[in-house]
């Protein structure tokens, strides 16, 4: 019984060893909420529109991103900020909002994604007809 | 309530902690540079022909941005816009991105640099400077008779 117990943790000990995710960013967010759905905004600067990665799934999103810049040979850093050339942000999404009609822009580094709510999570002004 | 369904959030305050423990313990590179953690991130390089810089500076429109040089001292401004919808019925649940007019300054070495040899570009929300350098500041090999 016992061995029995030990042996998924076991398992599940060694996908986060090789699963350990590369250092990256946090790129700083907006989200807003209104009847109809989320709309969020996430700053990816250096990001190219092929090197951006979006995960939405049924309960999370996941935001990845490269940065690409172009460097002439022989740079040498004197001053550096920006010191990850990567991001990445997870979000628990919630179950009222429909993943499958996401819909995602891109543009200046700029990550525009809104998620519309689920049909009948909507809110709905009911009309009262008059027999 | 719903504002828990983002645990991001935290993690984003310690982002910021982070950034201000650095602050504390970096050394600024020059007195009007130790804006470290301002609007748009710098980072700067060079290499034996020009001084680079890249500004994060993501969401711009190109032709708002004031990129000026005089006397050795660059300066990058400009004006972001909030994406807020202007709407009562609109619930702000995060908000980290930067809006409002922004301006960094950064103090390049006088001698060293070509003031008719800038060049500055903007794409995918990074704009890069390039500044030449002079002739006479480039490292010469010195050759040994």
């Amino acid at each position: 019984m016992n061995d029995n117990r030990n042996l998924p943790t076991q398992q599940s000990d060694q996908k986060t060893e090789t699963a350990r995710p590369e250092p990256a960013l946090l790129p700083p967010v907006d989200v807003f909420e209104d009847g109809a759905g989320i709309t969020l905004f996430a700053d990816l600067p250096g990001v190219p529109k092929d090197k951006l990665n979006l995960q939405l799934e049924a309960d999370s999103l996941t935001i990845e991103g490269e940065v690409a810049l172009e460097t002439p040979e022989g740079l040498e850093s004197s001053h550096v900020e920006v010191r990850v050339p990567r991001y990445r942000r997870v979000f628990t999404l919630s179950r009222e909002l429909d993943s499958d009609k996401a819909q995602a822009e891109f543009r200046n580094g700029v990550l525009k994604l809104r998620i519309p709510k689920a049909e009948h999570a909507q809110p709905r002004r009911i009309e009262v007809k008059v027999a | 309530m719903f504002r828990t369904m983002f645990p991001g959030d935290l993690f984003a305050e310690l982002d910021r902690l982070q950034r201000e423990v650095q602050q504390a313990f970096d050394i600024g590179p020059s007195i009007r540079g130790l804006g470290r953690g301002g609007y748009p991130a710098l980072n700067i390089g060079n290499t034996p022909q020009s001084i680079e810089l890249y500004a994060f500076a993501p969401g711009l429109d190109p032709n708002s941005i004031e990129v000026n040089l005089e006397r050795g001292v660059l300066t990058i401004s400009g004006q972001r816009d909030s994406d807020a919808p202007q709407d009562e019925k609109v619930t702000q649940h995060i908000g980290e991105r930067f809006a409002g007019r922004f301006r960094r300054v950064v103090s390049l070495p006088d001698d060293d640099i070509n003031p008719s040899g800038v060049s500055a570009q903007y794409r995918d929300g990074v704009l890069h400077v390039s500044v030449k350098r002079r002739e006479a500041a480039k490292p010469r090999r010195i050759e040994v008779q």
